[in-house]
């Protein structure tokens, strides 16, 4: 698919109110194409773009089941099979000796898991992306709240797009190059 | 959601009064990208650097000499080694106690200190690995304590408690620095955006992978942060368990005991909140942020200090109850010879900095003005050493066997390594404030008043 040369429209906000009613409105407006970028962590933003689940609890769990499983069965397998030593006449499968290395792990690989899963969910590491290309968006990390719509949505049209963005009171609003 | 800025009951707020979304922006990354280096900040690196010496010294002698050049020997086996171990560890904890415990409670004066907090417990987790390792006898072969398929035919003993502790730490260490880095990519891409210079905004760049505060990034970040939040605090706590195991499963007297996970993990935050206290007081003061780091976050650490402080005296006093009332002969001349013994000087010593003087703290003024509370953090630190010390050399020096009873004497070396280590720590911490923001940035901004969204989205819904 040829990439339209635009790659969005991008409204700027003052404040989080205004950036998190806009994202409602845009949304209920029946454009799914959308993000917004802020600052810090606003729930109601996530909310209002319509992403309310995210993948990153499963994978935590998935890890975390990993690292359970395989943190007692290396012991098991060194113990009993591998390497089987009688100390004192205890069981080779002395599972409660076990326990701490088997939650060590747990908690090592659902860690792994929770940080890379979360990185790659959301697509990083990547240096590049369409939006840096607005001078205004160094403001994101600092005070401002931008809102996108992205070129690719089925309703976009940049004339109407742009028209309705306006209706929504933003500081500023730009076409962001793709 | 409870406004924090708001002054409660008379005490002071979390952030003073006045600051924006963009002064805090500013402020706080000014200092790593705009100040210049202080003179300050050049004596202390230097100090810190040359301390540092005796580590790199000490560590390369013993590698030509061995163990032999440390005052170790039988019947006192385990010597200053263990002790800084357990030491530094312990002052790690309150890092993570902060970032994740007090995260998972709400208590939000914890966001203009946990990252300097979590910096310290990376910093003093690397500090204590290396004395397990050089206590080997031959570090260079430590990778032998990690299960990995080998010619010798030969695995772990995974019923020992050092094998268990080898993970603990490993893991520790490992999930203290996914913590702090997670922590750091939103203010990451903060410098990216304000350095001017063009190799910084690179090296910033790619620190911060692209970060760009997208709400379904932010909502996958969130998620993953207070799940990590939700897995280190058992981890904390198993921790010092764990390392507490080391003595607890032995059968010397005074290590052979139940109260001692507890007891021990008390004495870790109550040890790491006096370090944190000791970084954070002439840390604000020199960096002027005396407005983000305030008189409440002290008042709150010296608070903890106050309550684990009480733990640890009452695992003082059950530790020599129970040595008196189980009637293990053993056990009770234990008492005695902590009392009464050749280093029972230090026993008081401990007893004084442990549990005296930082009773000071129940008076306000103690708590508020930085002066009096550095100097009993440093009481503090001084403290919690002893007490290892305790625990390990007066439990060893003189157990069943009276033929096989023996003195400690740590030589010149076992100081050098000591003291090399908090050079590290000081040269690592000092790096670490002037090159990365030093107070999360993004988790400050939402402490603001203006971070809420509360009233006009509802209005917009109805």
């Amino acid at each position: 698919m040829k990439r339209p040369p635009i790659y969005g429209l991008m409204a700027e906000f003052d404040t989080p109110e205004e950036v998190v009613t806009a994202a409602r409105k845009t949304h209920e407006a029946g454009y799914k194409k959308i993000d917004a970028y802020s600052p810090f962590p606003i729930e109601e933003l996530a909310e209002a773009i319509g992403f309310h689940h995210n993948g990153v609890p499963l994978v935590v769990l998935v890890g975390g089941l990993l690292g359970c499983f395989s943190g007692f069965l290396l012991q098991w397998w060194i113990n009993t099979i591998s390497y089987p030593v009688n100390i004192g006449g205890r069981p080779h499968n002395s599972w409660p000796a076990f326990i701490p290395v088997t939650f060590e792990m747990t908690i090592l690989f659902a860690g792994i898991f929770a940080v890379f899963g979360m990185l790659a969910l959301n697509g990083l590491p990547m240096p590049y992306h369409p939006v840096f290309n607005m001078e205004r968006f160094a403001f994101a990390s600092r005070d401002r709240f931008f809102l996108i719509i992205f070129a690719t949505d089925a309703k976009y049209d940049s004339g109407g797009t742009r028209q309705f963005l306006e209706g929504l009171k933003p500081h500023s609003i730009s076409e962001v190059p793709s | 959601m409870p406004q924090p800025t708001e002054t409660e009951q008379g005490r002071a707020p979390v952030i003073e009064p006045g600051h924006t979304f963009a002064s805090i922006t500013d402020k706080i990354s000014a200092i790593v990208l705009t100040r210049p280096v202080s003179w300050g900040w050049i004596v202390g690196f230097a100090i810190s650097f040359l301390v540092m010496q005796g580590l790199l010294f000490g560590a390369g002698y013993l590698f030509v000499k061995g163990v032999g050049i440390w005052g170790v020997n039988i019947p006192i086996g385990w010597g200053f080694a263990i002790v800084n171990f357990v030491w530094w560890i312990g002052i790690g904890h309150a890092g993570t106690l902060i970032s994740a415990i007090l995260l998972l409670l709400r208590q939000q004066w914890r966001n203009s200190i946990n990252r300097f907090a979590e910096a310290m417990t990376l910093f003093a987790v690397a500090c204590a690995g290396i004395f397990p390792l050089l206590h080997l006898g031959r570090p260079w072969l430590f990778y032998w304590l990690f299960p990995y398929p080998n010619t010798m035919n030969y695995w772990p003993q995974f019923r020992s408690p050092l094998v268990w502790d080898v993970f603990a730490v490993s893991t520790y260490g490992t999930i203290s620095l996914l913590f702090w880095y997670v922590g750091l990519v939103p203010d990451l891409a903060t410098l990216r955006d304000r350095a001017q210079n063009k190799a910084l905004k690179i090296i910033y760049g790619m620190l911060a992978m692209g970060w760009r505060g997208s709400a379904r990034h932010w909502h996958r970040y969130e998620t993953a942060y207070l799940l990590l939040a939700g897995l280190a605090t058992p981890l904390v706590l198993s921790v010092h368990t764990v390392v507490s195991f080391d003595f607890a499963i032995g059968i010397v007297p005074g290590w052979h005991t139940t109260i001692f996970p507890p007891y021990f993990v008390a004495g870790a935050i109550y040890s790491g909140f006096a370090m944190v206290l000791v970084l954070a007081i002439p840390i604000r003061k020199f960096y002027g942020v005396e407005d983000l780091i305030t008189e409440r976050h002290l008042e709150n650490s010296a608070m903890v200090m106050l309550a684990t402080g009480w733990i640890v005296a009452y695992g003082y006093a059950m530790e020599a109850f129970m040595n008196w009332y189980g009637g293990s002969p053993y056990e009770n001349y234990l008492r005695w010879n902590r009392l009464h013994g050749p280093y029972a000087p230090w026993y008081y010593l401990l007893l004084f900095c442990n549990i005296l003087v930082p009773q000071v703290l129940w008076i306000r003024k103690f708590r508020t003005k930085p002066l009096w509370l550095f100097l009993v953090s440093l009481d503090v630190l001084v403290g919690m050493w002893l007490e290892r010390f305790i625990i390990v050399v007066v439990s060893l020096h003189r157990d069943f066997l009276t033929s096989s009873w023996g003195m400690y004497y740590p030589t010149r070396w076992d100081w050098a390594i000591f003291l090399g280590t908090i050079g590290l720590f000081a040269s690592a911490m000092f790096l670490f404030i002037r090159i990365l923001p030093m107070i999360s940035i993004f988790e400050l901004r939402t402490l603001l008043p203006e971070a809420k969204t509360g009233g006009p989205t509802q209005e917009a819904e109805a």
